[in-house]
């Protein structure tokens, strides 16, 4: 099933990725072309067989509950574009309304 | 050019353990090959002199003072640049962190400074891990030393070519579909994916996290294990990590042997695609390993030809998730005005290279509601076949071998703009990561058409990592036997 120049630029949305009209006219055919070839997996009959989420088969990995050090505020904050009040400043989350 | 940096790690650590070298000579000789030759490799987006020189010095300090040396005491490494290091920048080989420098140190590097090794700066890759050529890089591309207008391969490229280029003895990569194995081959260096889960994920900044995997780069089978076995581990802060004894690989790789070794051919690794060149030193390794006392056979893995598609869906599901942190507002690039969901993307956008932009929607495409089933569900239980593939060869063989790349280096710009071409380059790689089992690429000689090297993959089952450094020790000494000297004496791209 081809996979249309909208359909694209409706997952670029979903990605929060605000792509130009150049990018999506480039990244369109190819992803097309991706899709088309990786849907080769569907040739395979997998009617009951499991699928594989990870290779070791580790299920309900712990560790024993004990505090240990952890990093302190200004590391936390060190990479951060803003910072206020010793917490992250970011644009507004909400509408105005 | 100080013979220094023609040494081995396990001749360096010895020299300086034994007092004949002191760390501060060796740490001094690869930062003026870096200086020398770096301009025309690109092979490091930071090099740490001062910080390297200060590591050297106390391995100094304490071999003065008759305090136990670590195992790479004194012995350069190149770390890629997604190991999260503490007083180096992180970049990921992304412009949404430039400049960003980490608050905390992952497990290996952390490891790595134990055990007394100088780290001597951070390697150029593709972005995120994502590509096999290092042209993904949003601080441009690395040249291979072999040849400055090839690509290095990728996604470690930056590692593969300063160890090629005598600038660091070892160097760390990681590995999610042949981003070690493959790099190595086109340069003409040994590298290993070992099994998932045989060292720590805590620090290395996540690309596809069911598949990625640290790794070591040598010039030598045997420097390739030393930094194997110092990395590897059990780490509680990975909960992927398996809790489970290092094989001994640093034993197999003195001990090279293939005798009544039962070696299995992957069938479906043959044929259209593959370059004449690097089937010919195939068939080579294989005579030379029948020589040596192997009995080889033909194996049948006839799903792997589906590991490609399947990867490309699993690896770019995996990429949307993993890579949604990168959003402008903890750390990194901050981009653009306007609401949060605004600033994001435009972030995003600004920081993002193509080849991340197409994984990331080509995931958020496979995992979307409708397609789910027939994309990333059906790529998931091609991965179980797989699994089976594996287990059945490895019922009548001990490891299997394969190129580990259809090609030698390609051309700089060749397959840039051209995502199939460019992910044909891991064919022969990905099963592996899939399964989660061990491989190693093995220089094997040069292509007679392009003179430019090619590698042998050796794959083993999980946790059997020291069957690759056996056979890969035994075909190492044969060739360098037959050559008369390592095969990196034949690299010319920088003019020697």
């Amino acid at each position: 099933m081809p996979i249309t120049r909208d359909e694209v630029a409706h997952l670029a949305r979903l990605s929060r990725l605000a792509l130009s009209d150049e990018e999506l006219d480039h990244l369109a055919p190819q992803l097309d072309q991706i899709i088309a070839s990786v849907a080769q997996v569907q040739e395979v009959a997998a009617d009951g067989i499991p699928p594989t989420t990870h290779a070791t088969g580790l299920v309900n990995v712990y560790r024993a509950d004990e505090p240990v050090p952890c990093l302190t505020p200004e590391q936390a904050l060190s990479g951060a574009p803003a910072v206020e009040l010793q917490r992250f400043k970011v644009p507004r989350i909400l509408d105005e309304e | 050019m100080s013979e220094l940096i023609k040494k081995t790690a396990a001749e360096l650590a010895a020299a300086v353990a034994a007092g004949e070298a002191s760390a501060v000579e060796v740490t001094t000789a690869h930062l003026e090959q870096i200086a020398a030759v770096d301009g025309q490799v690109r092979a490091f987006l930071h090099v740490a002199a001062d910080d390297a020189l200060a590591q050297a010095r106390e391995v100094d300090r304490k071999r003065a003072a008759g305090e136990p040396l670590g195992a790479l005491a004194g012995v350069p490494v190149a770390v890629k640049d997604l190991f999260t290091t503490v007083g180096m920048p992180t970049t990921c080989g992304s412009k949404i962190l430039q400049g960003w420098r980490p608050p905390y140190e992952s497990t290996v590097t952390r490891r790595l400074r134990d055990a007394g090794a100088v780290l001597v700066g951070k390697t150029n890759m593709d972005e995120f891990a994502m590509g096999s050529s290092t042209e993904n890089s949003g601080f441009g591309p690395t040249r291979n030393p072999w040849d400055l207008s090839k690509v290095p391969g990728g996604s470690s490229g930056g590692s593969a070519a300063a160890v090629a280029a005598f600038e660091a003895p070892l160097a760390l990569g990681t590995d999610t579909g042949g981003s070690i194995r493959q790099p190595a081959a086109v340069c003409g260096v040994v590298g290993t994916k070992p099994t998932y889960g045989g060292n720590s994920r805590y620090g290395v900044v996540a690309f596809a996290s069911s598949l990625d995997t640290p790794g070591p780069f040598g010039r030598t089978v045997l420097d390739a294990a030393l930094l194997h076995e110092v990395m590897s581990g059990h780490d509680p802060m990975d909960s992927t990590s398996i809790n489970a004894a290092v094989p001994p690989v640093v034993e197999a790789a003195r001990h090279g042997d293939v005798a009544g070794l039962r070696i299995g051919v992957v069938s479906e690794f043959s044929g259209d695609g593959y370059q004449p060149g690097v089937m010919t030193r195939f068939a080579e390794a294989v005579e030379v390993l029948e020589s040596l006392g192997a009995k080889v056979t033909e194996v049948s893995c006839p799903h792997f030809k589906y590991a490609l598609p399947a990867y490309y869906l699993i690896a770019p599901s995996e990429v949307s998730s993993n890579l949604a942190r990168f959003d402008g507002m903890r750390y990194g690039l901050r981009a653009g005005s306007g609401s949060a969901e605004e600033v994001m993307a435009a972030t995003r956008e600004a920081g993002f290279g193509a080849e991340v932009k197409r994984r990331i929607i080509l995931g958020t495409y496979a995992l979307s509601s409708g397609y789910y089933d027939a994309y990333y569900g059906k790529a998931q239980q091609v991965r179980t076949l797989i699994i089976r593939d594996f287990d059945a060869a490895f019922a009548q063989v001990d490891v299997l071998i394969s190129p580990p790349t259809p090609t030698t280096a390609f051309d700089i710009g060749e397959r840039a703009d051209d995502p199939m071409a460019m992910y044909l380059a891991d064919l022969c790689t990905i099963p592996s990561n899939l399964a989660g089992n061990a491989a190693i690429s093995v220089p094997v000689g040069l292509a007679p058409e392009d003179g430019l090297p090619v590698g042998l993959q050796v794959m083993a089952p999980p946790l059997a990592d020291d069957r690759l450094y056996r056979v890969a020790a035994a075909v190492e000494a044969a060739f360098t036997e037959r050559r008369g000297h390592p095969l990196l004496a034949e690299a010319r791209g920088l003019g020697r």
